[in-house]
């Protein structure tokens, strides 16, 4: 079970999740802090209100915009949940390049502080007892999923085609 | 069946003989671009070769290009450490294609890129910014990746797992009126497909639209593709890309085996007549908000900015230059040029473009991004209303999310700062009336 902690619209740019005057931070260590900087939830992330797992509510093409990773990262950096319509191409890449958990659900309905509950193949919001169905990740992204994101995923490539 | 250009490409590249949308392909790398974030790069590239016991080298030194411009010169001490740290990678990777911020081969990454005869026809171009489909002009597949992405990259030298999109053609027919411009055309495209009527798909574009256009002009249409979702758009290759790789990017290639079949499958076909094509303006807080000029004249602005990936090219200054020549911007706004790359400083300077834009009171920067990131260089104040020529005008994006952002062409951009309004600049020359000022 988790709580939905904010709702979005459609559209949600990287400049909203992570704006362009933070892009000199890189570190996913340091990029939480600055995550969705000008909404008023940043300030409950930094001061530990928001319990980890909570889930972000958003429309359709969730992410558009900018590559930064930056994006990504701050979200994971919290342990949020992103549940949108549909996501744009790059954060939905970098988002499972890091291991941020997100899901597709083209028909969800939710408010701020509904509690949601996750199955494999649908969702349940418990507050409006109404069920809505997730769209699988593709196979391709699930294998990097599986293989513990990019980077391990990538070192075992490695190991396997360069000698040392 | 055929193909479309972009699956012919992922099909060399992958050592297939053919594939098709939604399959799974590992394209090898031609070319891999990053900026200032290569400091994240290289954090993820060392994090990757950890307990490996292997050393961190790069699969090919030579097909990596890095090229500062999103915050130069460095805006703070933290931009400052991370262009140090990447300046000291580069030297122990040998990383040739390398731009640092000078005067005689600095700009705008897409620029260098494009300028420097680094992109051809048919390559596979990844670089870690949204706006790498802008490549697409020279007929590559190139897309936009993010950082650990592109660690990966460099460590493997291919794309994991790769969807191949598919694509959607875009036909661009008639003849483009006076000051309507490649900006016009492909404002007007995202606002009839919307900003995410090309999500994971590819444009690829034809038409005589198209084929009348210029490198410079579809660059700026390829540039916006990634604003309607793409992951890349993409003009089929001809004698106009030819002569532009020979002419402005010092590579000779005599000929280019690279079409569309006839029978290649298309997700949807999209047609724009520009005939009677409007200026175009994107109005706030979305790049899919557009409308005819008209709806937005008369509206005050506070800054005018020219420049970017978009619209910082030798055509665009040249435009603005035109409108300018012998007049003064409105005392009400500022005026910022920031040419593509040095490369254009050079050309719009000795053409007299740069002294026609300081003599009308315009202010002309360093090449680089300037405010389109919202950093430095022009940020926007609280209740400001910008008009740029850059590719996104989401809330914030100036620096400031109490501000507002209209995007535009260089021409409009232009017409608007004499005035301090949004103008229409067929109201300011005519097209006899260029090289003489009224």
């Amino acid at each position: 079970m988790a709580q939905v902690v904010l709702t979005l619209g459609n559209d949600v740019s990287t400049d909203t999740i992570y704006p362009g005057r933070y892009m000199a931070t890189v570190l996913p260590t340091e990029t939480p802090q600055y995550a969705f900087a000008d909404l008023p939830i940043n300030q409950k992330l930094n001061n530990h209100e928001i319990e980890p797992g909570s889930v972000i509510v958003a429309g359709e093409n969730f992410g558009c915009g900018s590559s930064r990773e930056q994006a990504a990262s701050a979200l994971k950096g919290w342990e949020l949940t992103v549940v949108a319509k549909s996501f744009a191409r790059i954060f939905f890449q970098n988002a499972i390049n890091l291991g941020l958990k997100i899901i597709i659900c083209p028909s969800i309905e939710a408010k701020e502080g509904d509690e949601l509950q996750f199955h494999p193949d649908y969702l349940t919001n418990l507050t409006t007892q109404k069920r809505f169905p997730i769209i699988p990740l593709p196979t391709a992204r699930q294998a990097l999923i599986d293989g513990g994101g990019l980077i391990a995923y990538t070192r075992q490539l490695l190991l396997k085609e360069r000698r040392p | 069946m055929g193909s479309t250009i972009v699956e012919k490409i992922l099909a060399k590249a992958a050592g297939r003989s053919v594939v098709s949308p939604g399959e799974v392909v590992e394209p090898r790398v031609d070319l891999a671009m990053s900026h200032e974030n290569s400091a994240l790069v290289i954090n993820q590239f060392q994090e990757i070769f950890k307990g490996t016991g292997l050393e961190a080298r790069v699969w090919d030194a030579s097909k990596i290009a890095i090229i500062f411009d999103h915050r130069v010169p460095a805006e703070s001490a933290k931009t400052a450490t991370n262009q140090k740290k990447v300046r000291t990678f580069v030297q122990e990777q040998g990383i040739q294609k390398f731009h640092d911020i000078r005067g005689d081969e600095g700009g705008i990454c897409h620029q260098i890129l494009a300028e420097s005869g680094y992109v051809l026809p048919g390559s596979v171009v990844v670089g870690t910014d949204s706006h790498t489909t802008t490549h697409g002009a020279l007929g590559a597949f190139a897309f936009g990746v993010g950082a650990t992405e592109m660690a990966s990259i460099w460590a493997l030298g291919r794309v994991l797992n790769v969807e191949v999109p598919a694509t959607i053609k875009v036909n661009i027919h008639g003849n483009m009126p006076w000051l309507v411009s490649a900006k016009d055309i492909i404002l007007a495209l995202i606002g009839k497909i919307s900003a995410q009527g090309a999500n994971f798909k590819v444009l690829e574009f034809h038409g005589d639209g198209i084929e009348n256009l210029s490198t410079s002009g579809r660059l700026t249409l390829c540039n916006m593709a990634v604003e309607a979702g793409a992951t890349s758009g993409i003009v089929p290759p001809d004698q106009e890309t030819l002569r532009y790789l020979h002419n402005e990017a010092g590579v000779a290639i005599s000929d280019i085996d690279l079409y569309a079949d006839d029978d290649a499958q298309y997700d949807q076909i999209v047609d724009l007549n520009i005939s009677e094509l409007e200026p175009q303006v994107a109005f706030p807080h979305t790049v899919d908000n557009v409308r005819p000029l008209q709806e937005a004249v008369g509206l005050p602005i506070d800054q005018v900015m020219i420049g970017s990936c978009t619209n910082g090219r030798l055509e665009d200054i040249e435009i603005a230059a035109q409108i300018l020549r012998g007049r003064s911007i409105s005392r009400n706004v500022r005026m910022l040029v920031f040419p593509a790359s040095f490369r254009v400083y050079r050309k719009a300077l000795e053409a007299g473009y740069i002294k026609d834009l300081i003599d009308a009171g315009a202010v002309v920067m360093n090449p680089g991004c300037g405010p389109c990131l919202g950093v430095h260089e022009g940020v926007l104040g609280d209740g400001e209303r910008g008009l740029s020529t850059t590719n996104r005008n989401f809330k914030g994006r100036m620096g400031n999310p109490n501000a507002e952002v209209f995007l535009c062409s260089p021409a409009v951009a232009a017409a608007s700062a004499l005035t301090g309004k949004i103008s229409d600049p067929r109201q300011i020359i005519t097209e006899n009336s260029v090289n003489n000022p009224l």
